[in-house]
């Protein structure tokens, strides 16, 4: 409760109060997009906190992230067009095929680092994106309606907007609370360190290649659920999801909100979302604000939101 | 015929055109402190590497306890009981000492694949951690951030990260470089009381820590051993005084 | 046969554009340790340039020239206000500013010329082909391209290994400190690089503009490229982005084209196109991660510092 009388602690409170009663101001002030814009921004954070996982606190950039988005959606997208509505089959098979792609990935690019890291996810990035586009079958590049979102039996009506957007708020904040609990396990602290100083933990005896692995794979599994929320929501796949401007995106999110703190993703993903939206009802040319102002963060206010927020004590 | 705890067997280690480790072949006795000296470029930090597993030899073997281990990683040295301290100092900055040394410990404490409980309330980490730093003299500066501490005590850090992973054998890597006077002799009676515990093998400069420490001296020139023995057989070697000791001041023993 | 050998000249011309961004994107990280994502965009500046300056002109190669001024001009400036205060900082806030940077370029293109893509006519002298070997007609622009760019490779070549600038160059891309050391005027130095490089990825985008496309966004696609062929050659090496490139560019052509090739045998035409773009993109990828794996520090390492 101590973490609440902070300026950062209050923000988030203040936020998280927010974001529980929007659906009631939404259906009171008769602002239906508003609901919709939350729920992406939702979505999106989990997306960002799992990016969080291995960038803020692992250290690794990963330019690719948004294929997890991509292959999560993907498989809800294929099994809705094949005939196979059942979210107790779809979804799982989301986490386990994103957790494979990651797991591939992962392997082979975390046997590089610094920019070559950055690269070589974007670069796998691309080949998802390109196998998207190549599979006709399943929409190519115009993308892939889907005509029936995941049915749980009747115990969830995803259809009804609301019940979605609770859907999704609780599974952000229980991906947020795990992350949490990961950060500071024994695995967390290994993740940590090998980003501190990969090499000093190797000498002190940790064999660190698996442990990062295995975050890389977590993290995949956490944006392929992402993924899936992201086909519901929008009833639609495109290989555009997994575009590596996407990637890019959630890249903005983690940084603008906050890197290696656990409600700086979603800080950033509203920020940016609410950003994106008001800017763009200013201008049609607000990339030309976003740019620059992304320039600016990084030089001058580098632990973004949440930094400024904890006193800009962040590096 | 003493028992040998590292075998070193024939090094070599090439860059290019320039020999490294030239047929380096020594013996570190088990409980024995082992200096190696030599003046910059002789090859030390080329021998470390090797010895810890982040450089690959040319040519040659080291066994350690009987076991070879020329081609095994880093982190699995290290898990056999070969402790390091790095020149440079290579802490986790953003953390605190005692997480510093609560990581070396929980390197060794079992696989890390927790994904839940808070490891900093572990108990099984964080005591031994608190007993090494009690043992290096930092109990105070526990919860200090390591970017917060000073160089000496960076140093002091080092070690105790060292001997909380419950080595078998220590190599230290310049441990006194760049400590003033007091903090040199505080670490210098510091290692006087490890060494009855552990096999060190300590590469330094200062030679006035080598000579009150050492059981036996090697000296390392253009990445080959001219001389290796006692602390006197070193002093009175002439080849020594020429290539290496001329250089320095005449140190003065009582 | 003669397709092999057209699709052969084809690979090596796109090989050859490749080079000219990798070239440039190489110098400057190698040199100033700079990620810049946003190289793409003086790709894409340059080709808008040309297709304006020859539009206003009349005459394609007074464009040309035109647009390579004025994408040193741009790339330069970008340099001294933007991108000077990342050196030294981590690969991310690289990554990052230069991506705010991309979206900045991509909108300002869009202000400025509309969000319709814009066209480069060739003039007619360079409309032909030519007669290469008896019975093989290749294009005389695509030609032309290999003949420039081979042109400008060599000049980089003496550039590089035979002048003082050269010389600091060289020095820098294995040791950024010396070279900072021996007193010589390092920003003027990054500057000059920086343009450089500018200039390379505004004349490859220029010269593929009346082939390929000037629209906006046209530099990203080939930029990951261009980090595809610098990872495989090696940062730094600018024989090493000149090899890979040339594999890059013929794998991604005739790679392609076999693969088409091989796929009709049993789909139609359209999947077989679209299968086969994709097999053979992903295919380079392929080759770079077995790169990455089995040397980390490419092809061709400039030691490193």
């Amino acid at each position: 409760m101590k973490a609440l009388a902070t300026p950062r602690g209050m923000v988030v409170a203040v936020l998280l109060i927010f974001l529980a009663l929007l659906p009631v101001y939404a259906a009171a002030s008769g602002n239906a997009f508003l609901l919709t814009l939350f729920t992406r921004i939702v979505i999106l954070a989990i997306a960002a906190t799992s990016l969080n996982l291995i960038m803020g606190y692992g250290g690794l950039v990963s330019f690719g992230h948004a294929a997890y988005l991509g292959v999560g959606g993907y498989v809800i997208g294929i099994l809705a067009k094949e005939g196979i509505t059942s979210g107790f089959v779809q979804w799982p098979l989301a986490l386990v095929v994103s957790g494979l792609f990651a797991l591939v990935v992962g392997a082979l690019s975390l046997r590089t680092r610094g920019v070559y890291f950055i690269m070589i996810t974007l670069a796998f990035a691309q080949m998802i994106y390109y196998v998207a586009v190549g599979l006709d079958r399943y929409g190519g590049d115009d993308g892939l309606t889907i005509y029936r979102r995941s049915q749980f039996a009747g115990l969830l009506n995803l259809s009804n907007k609301t019940v979605f957007y609770y859907v999704c708020l609780i599974l952000l904040m229980a991906v947020i609370y795990v992350c949490w609990r990961l950060v500071n396990s024994r695995f967390g602290l290994v993740v940590q360190g090998a980003r501190s100083n990969d090499r000093r933990m190797r000498s002190l005896g940790f064999p660190t290649f698996r442990y990062r692995l295995t975050c890389f794979v977590i993290a995949g599994v956490l944006c392929g659920l992402a993924g899936a929320l992201l086909a519901n929501h929008t009833d639609f796949v495109s290989p555009a999801m997994m575009h590596w401007t996407r990637s890019g995106d959630l890249i903005v999110m983690v940084v603008l909100g906050g890197m290696a703190s656990s409600f700086g993703p979603l800080i950033g993903a509203v920020a940016l979302l609410v950003l994106e939206e008001t800017l763009s009802g200013v201008t049609e040319y607000w990339q030309i604000i976003l740019g620059p102002l992304l320039l600016l963060v990084v030089l001058f206010a580098r632990g973004g939101i949440d930094g400024l927020l904890a006193g800009g004590r962040r590096a | 015929m003493p028992d040998a705890l590292l075998q070193i067997a024939d090094l070599t280690k090439r860059f290019g055109g320039v020999t490294a480790s030239d047929h380096i072949t020594l013996d570190i006795w088990r409980g024995e402190l082992h200096a190696i000296i030599g003046p910059n470029g002789a090859g030390k930090t080329t021998l470390i590497g090797q010895l810890t597993g982040e450089l690959a030899p040319n040519s040659g073997h080291i066994r350690f306890d009987g076991q070879d281990i020329t081609a095994l990683p880093v982190y699995r040295r290290s898990q056999l009981g070969l402790a390091r301290s790095f020149q440079i100092t290579s802490l986790f900055l953003d953390f605190t000492a005692l997480d510093n040394v609560a990581l070396a410990v929980q390197a060794h404490a079992g696989h890390s694949f927790r994904f839940w409980h808070d490891a900093r309330r572990e108990p099984e980490l964080r005591e031994p951690a608190r007993a090494a730093l009690d043992r290096v003299g930092l109990t105070r500066r526990a919860d200090v951030r390591v970017a917060n501490l000073s160089h000496g005590e960076h140093r002091q850090l080092e070690i105790a990260m060292a001997l909380a992973t419950r080595p078998r054998m220590l190599l230290l890597d310049e441990p006194m470089a760049g400590m003033g006077p007091e903090e040199s002799a505080r670490m210098v009676a510091m290692l006087r009381e490890l060494k009855q515990e552990l096999t060190i093998l300590l590469i330094e400069h200062d030679m006035e820590a080598v000579f009150a420490l050492a059981d036996r001296i090697t000296v390392l020139v253009y990445g080959r051993v001219i001389a290796s023995g006692t602390p006197d057989a070193i002093r009175a070697n002439a080849e020594v005084r020429e290539a290496y000791l001329g250089e320095q001041q005449v140190v003065a023993h009582g | 046969m003669l397709l092999i050998a057209e699709q052969c000249l084809n690979g090596l011309q796109f090989g050859l554009l490749l080079f000219l961004l990798a070239a440039g994107l190489t110098l400057v990280f190698g040199i100033m340790d700079l990620v810049n994502l946003a190289h793409g965009s003086l790709y894409m500046v340059g080709a808008y340039f040309a297709a304006t300056f020859a539009a206003l002109t009349g005459s394609f190669l007074i464009g040309a020239v035109l647009a390579l001024v004025a994408t040193l001009l741009v790339g330069m400036a970008v340099e001294v206000i933007a991108l000077r205060r990342l050196y030294g900082r981590d690969h991310l806030d690289h990554v990052l500013g230069t991506f705010g940077l991309i979206l900045f370029f991509n909108e300002l293109v869009r202000l400025v010329w509309g969000p319709a893509g814009r066209t480069l006519p060739l003039p007619s002298w360079l409309n032909t082909a030519l007669e290469i070997v008896p019975g093989l007609y290749y294009p005389t622009y695509r030609f032309a391209i290999i003949v420039v760019t081979l042109a400008v490779a060599i000049f980089l070549y003496l550039l590089v290994m035979r002048t003082r600038i050269g010389m600091l160059i060289r020095a820098g891309a294995s040791n950024r400190e010396m070279v900072g050391a021996l007193g010589i005027n390092i920003k003027l130095l990054y500057t000059l690089v920086f343009g450089l490089g500018a200039a390379l990825a505004g004349l490859a985008g220029l010269m593929q503009a009346p082939i390929l496309t000037v629209q906006i966004g046209m530099g990203e696609n080939v930029l990951i490229l261009a980090f595809v062929v610098i990872i495989i050659g090696g940062i730094g090496s600018i024989r090493g982005a000149f090899i890979a490139s040339i594999f890059v560019g013929l794998l991604d052509t005739v790679g392609r084209a076999f693969l088409i090739d091989l796929l009709r045998v049993v789909f139609s035409q359209n999947a077989a196109s679209t299968a086969g773009a994709a097999l053979s993109s992903m295919l380079i990828y392929v080759v770079m991660a077995v790169v990455l794996v089995l040397r980390p520090e490419g092809l061709f390492p400039v030691s490193s510092k």
